[in-house]
């Protein structure tokens, strides 16, 4: 009896001792060391830049926060990038408290919040809002037998609010002569968790309908019509599995999906990179900040039709002048890197935003020099 | 750790005293962790019952309003698993231990504990891309055919995410550890019991009727417990599954669900901010108090029924 | 059983042969089938449920008319609970189908020693995960298991009065936490000590312990139990003490139990998701610190793969399915272990 159950323990000791050892010392095959690697490639730029670089916040920019991280990395080996893609919230919080070095948000701060200290930066000053990355919403359909669509803003706020409900409802017929549009339910598709993308196609519709849609923007959707669906996959799945689905996401996820052309002016616009910076690019800064503070307030009721205005501006937020100067320095290059034009193409590639326009960039690039 | 002291002659050697005294701290530190829970959460969840709600979803008037669809949700959607989930898992526990061949019975069990064996995510991300656009022409016909009762009624939802599908998922997951139970309780049935009914020419469904249900019913009872307990706090499988809504309603089959508190929290923490981080903490108080109230009751009728039954 | 039966004389009248359910299975499907072909849309779910209730109702009328009420339903209840066992076996094999179908794209060498660092699309594999959760998990047992199991002796060896039955309550209401709560707890413990927003490994692991701790106190106070009195008295009536006779007497004879409960307790936190969505965090890259930074761990690499997928969702939908078959095959192996640990050094106790 004795010797067996000995031998059991003894067996799980060394399982867990292999297991352990095996972990402990398996290595990414993509991840040397740094001063290994620093050695073995044979960067151009002898980067003396190095340390951890920490950023948390909207997931909407985590595809592109890789592309930059991946090119920043590679530019200079001895620095690791983190972006923790847990949401704008916690990015600002964490910001505030000092637990990043920057934050990703797709709203500015708020007013409150530059009233207040942050954690990360020296003792008296403020943070700033960097527009860092711009992405169309595109709205998605998937209505046997429909290619097109055109909807206008009141529509869309009636259909996403409940109070159209069937594809051949006359609003919708009015707008869409040649469409052989099918007596049957909308099935419309909101975000069930808390979003950006939401925020800003609310505000959308809120600022170009108010009389449909009454709700003040918010990260939550607040009506209870409609389809719930956990992050822009689960959009896209339901769209894409269900019938006579319609649903908002970030463009760069459309697919193959039909898009609806928005009624921007007289005409009817679907979205492009372009048109996005663009309405981006003219829209005003919000007024009482500091000089180099770009929080945008953007100008959704536009009527150029070379502008797409369901658009998603995403910020990096840093210190004016950071605590700690080896993390301002560091932080600075980042900055710099992903707003300049070979960074934002980068991303443009992988995660399908619309870069900077020239005219913001030269104003994100003095607001980026800014920071110490 | 007065055990001993009354003893006429107490030998208290110090391995025993450490021993004894590391053991009673181990037990004590559950009593501790435990509190601790509950403490933390009521620190964290109180500045909620006086926040300012309208920046939540739907804007309810307090926070009670707010919390009451959800835990609705998570009642009901918990309901409905046990519903399906606890007369799938006698039938399977039966089949188990009184109809498979006696060979192949323990591998059949395993089989079953297999489902145990994949973990919440997984199921989730199986409802969502396998059995959501598996189970939708069906509600499409049940709406069609059957609308005419109200927990059937239209519009059908247009991608089968509804609290139907994360009811079944909930079932399937919870399935395991009800069958386990009830499968270990019905082979505990006495033989000679059985044996009796079997003698007195009772065909196979009248002795599990007669010997092996009766036998079985408390622990059939606290299994279903359990597993109510595990579907309330289920959480990744619920988020990523279910088209939530802020509503109170018993329809199974469109897309306006209540949600249920566990997914809410997940769906909303990492965005949540302010004292949206306390709300959502209070729901977790909630919760916690609503499985809490469920063990309550399960031990209760545990201890109850034990007494009846006469059969320990 | 109100319907008066015919009864039959003979030892074989009133009999149904022993291969009619057979047959009657393979009529009932035929004739679906043929009626659906005929149809024009055979569906091979609908032909298979629409069989199966033809076969039972078949059967019992058949049993019905030959044998009487009381064999019918006999008959009818063996279909039922026949039935019952396979409709579980159909999530089963779905679920096993499609994570091994979609999971085997990526089940390769770069899966398994590559992080996410630095890729963006193509390629990329799951050891930071992979690691993550080893580490998490590791920390996690190395705070349950001794405290589930002295508890257990507390409880079975000590414990007499009202601390021990508090006790065993607390641990009853503690099985029945929601995991999310846990980490909704570990949240706020440590954002009280670091500050909002803190992201660690050990956090997991608190709130992971939470869920474990339960679980290995109840297997070990079963195995504890099952350790006759006489080894106990033998022991004492010898002059060993208490202590000496719990650690060399009784903790052995029931190690085996033991170690196997405490890896079906592993097996059941390895997959948890919710807490250490909450307290862990996202990351891409390795980190071997429990202590700093965020950890990633499999489950929430497969959760994050499906909710945060990039310009090319088929790679990112790739890696969550080999993700999920990679911690499905773990918790399975952890299970199997058990269960041979259990076989074969179990102390033989015949029921």
């Amino acid at each position: 009896m004795e010797v067996p159950v000995k031998f059991s323990s003894v067996a799980r000791v060394s399982v867990v001792a292999a297991i352990t050892a095996l972990a402990l010392t398996s290595c990414a095959a993509n991840e040397g060391s740094p001063s290994a690697s620093g050695s073995a490639s044979d960067s151009p730029a002898a980067s003396n830049l190095s340390g951890e670089l920490v950023g948390v916040g909207a997931s909407s920019q985590g595809t592109a926060q890789t592309t930059w991280g991946a090119g920043f990395q590679t530019a200079n080996e001895k620095v690791t990038v983190n972006y923790d893609p847990s949401g704008s919230g916690a990015g600002r919080k964490s910001f505030i408290a000092g637990g990043a070095a920057f934050a990703g948000s797709d709203s500015a701060l708020s007013d409150e919040e530059l009233a207040g200290s942050f954690g990360t930066c020296k003792a008296d000053t403020k943070a700033i809002d960097i527009p860092v990355y711009i992405s169309p919403i595109a709205v998605i359909f998937n209505v046997d037998g429909v290619k097109d669509l055109n909807l206008d803003a009141a529509t869309l706020a009636g259909i996403f609010s409940g109070k159209i409900t069937q594809w051949n409802a006359p609003e919708i017929v009015a707008l869409n002569k040649d469409a052989k549009l099918p007596d049957a339910k909308i099935n419309a598709v909101h975000r069930s968790d808390a979003s950006g993308t939401t925020k800003n196609f609310a505000d959308y519709l809120n600022q170009n309908a108010p009389d449909v849609w009454t709700e003040k923007p918010a990260d939550d959707f607040p009506y209870t019509g409609g389809e719930g669906a956990q992050g822009t996959s689960g959009v896209v799945d339901a769209v894409t599995n269900g019938t006579n689905m319609i649903g908002y996401a970030d463009a760069s996820r459309a697919g193959k999906l039909g898009v609806v052309k928005v009624k921007v002016g007289d005409k009817f616009v679907g979205y492009s990179a372009d048109a996005a910076a663009a309405v981006v690019a003219e829209s005003p800064l919000v007024e009482g900040r500091g000089a180099n503070d770009l929080a945008i307030k953007l100008d959704r009721k536009t009527t150029d039709a070379s502008h797409y205005p369901i658009v998603l501006v995403s910020y990096a937020i840093a210190c004016e002048t950071y605590k700690d100067p080896a993390q301002g320095t560091l932080t600075k290059a980042y900055l710099e890197y992903i707003t300049s034009e070979a960074g934002q193409k980068a991303a443009a590639e992988k995660a399908g935003n619309a870069p900077l326009s020239a005219d913001l960039s030269k104003k994100v690039a003095t607001a980026v020099g800014s920071i110490k | 750790m007065t055990t001993q002291t009354e003893r006429p002659k107490p030998v208290i050697r110090l391995g025993d005293r450490v021993f004894a005294r590391s053991t009673l701290i181990a037990g004590s530190l559950i009593l501790v962790a435990l509190a601790a829970v509950a403490i933390f959460l009521i620190v964290e969840a109180i500045p909620a019952l006086g926040a300012d709600t309208t920046e939540l979803k739907g804007s309810p008037s307090n926070f009670w309003t707010y919390v009451g669809p959800l835990a609705f949700g998570t009642v009901w959607a918990a309901f409905l698993a046990l519903l399906i989930a606890v007369p799938l898992a006698v039938g399977i526990a039966l089949f188990i231990s009184h109809y498979a061949p006696r060979r192949l019975a323990q591998g059949l069990a395993y089989v079953i504990d297999l489902l145990a064996a994949v973990p919440s995510v997984v199921f989730g991300l199986w409802g969502i891309k396998v059995l959501a656009p598996a189970v939708q022409p069906v509600y499409a016909w049940l709406t069609d055919n059957l609308g005419w009762i109200p927990i059937f009624s239209g519009p059908v939802s247009g991608t089968g995410r509804t609290i139907l599908t994360v009811a079944i998922v909930l079932a399937v997951m919870i399935l395991p550890i009800i069958t386990a139970m009830a499968r270990e309780v019905f082979l505990q049935t006495p033989k000679l019991h059985e044996e009796a009914a079997l003698a007195l020419g009772a065909t196979r469904w009248e002795m599990v009727k007669m010997a092996v249900l009766p036998f079985g019913r408390s622990g059939l009872v606290s299994a279903s417990i359990l597993g109510l307990g595990r579907a309330l706090g289920e959480t990744m499988a619920v988020a990523m599954v279910l088209s939530p809504s802020t509503v109170i309603s018993f329809v199974l089959l469109q897309s306006e669900n209540p949600n249920t508190i566990a997914s809410n929290i997940a769906l909303n923490f990492p965005e949540a901010h302010g004292t949206g981080v306390n709300v959502l903490i209070a729901t977790g108080l909630i919760l916690f108090v609503i499985t809490f109230a469920v063990n309550f009751i399960a031990r209760a009728i545990v201890a109850r029924r034990k007494e009846f039954s006469g059969a320990n | 059983m109100s319907t008066v039966a015919p009864i039959a004389n003979a030892l074989t009248a009133g009999k149904l042969p022993r291969y009619t359910p057979a047959w009657v299975l393979l009529g009932s499907a035929i004739i679906i089938t043929g009626i659906a072909l005929l149809m024009g849309n055979p569906s091979i779910p609908g032909i298979v449920v629409v069989t199966a209730v033809l076969f039972v109702v078949l059967v019992y009328l058949l049993s019905l008319v030959v044998e009487g009420s009381r064999k019918a339903k006999d008959r009818l209840m063996t279909s039922l609970v026949t039935l019952a066992f396979l409709l579980a076996l159909v999530p089963l094999i779905s679920v096993a189908a499609t994570t091994i179908g979609l999971g085997l794209a990526r089940f390769d060498l770069e899966f398994f020693t590559t992080s996410m660092r630095n890729v963006t699309d193509a390629g990329g594999g799951a050891l930071h995960a992979i690691v993550g959760t080893l580490l998490i998990t590791l920390a996690t047992a190395i705070i349950s298991i001794p405290i589930g199991i002295l508890t257990a002796i507390y409880l079975v060896e000590y414990g007499r009065g009202k601390l021990a039955k508090w006790i065993t309550f607390m641990v009853d209401i503690m099985i029945g936490i929601p995991s999310i709560v846990a980490g909704l707890f570990a949240y706020a413990l440590f954002a009280l000590i670091f500050g909002p927003g803190i992201r660690l490994g050990i956090a997991g692991s608190i709130a992971l312990s939470l869920l474990m701790i339960p679980v290995v106190v109840r297997s070990t106070e079963e195995m504890l139990k099952l350790v006759p009195n006489e080894l106990r008295e033998a022991s004492l009536a010898l002059g060993v003490p208490k202590y000496l006779t719990i650690i060399k007497v009784v903790l052995p004879t029931s190690l085996a139990g033991i170690v196997t409960g405490s890896l079906l307790a592993v097996a059941r936190v390895i997959g948890e998701t919710a807490p250490l969505l909450i307290v862990a965090g996202f990351t891409q890259s390795m980190n071997y610190n429990l202590f700093s930074d965020r950890m990633m761990s499999l489950p929430l690499f497969v959760y994050s793969s499906y909710s945060q997928q990039g310009a090319d969702p088929q790679q990112f939908l790739d890696r969550a399915w080999t993700g999920a078959l990679t911690l499905i095959l773990i918790v399975m192996a952890l299970n199997l272990l058990g269960r041979l640990i259990a076989r074969i050094f179990s102390p033989k106790l015949s029921r």
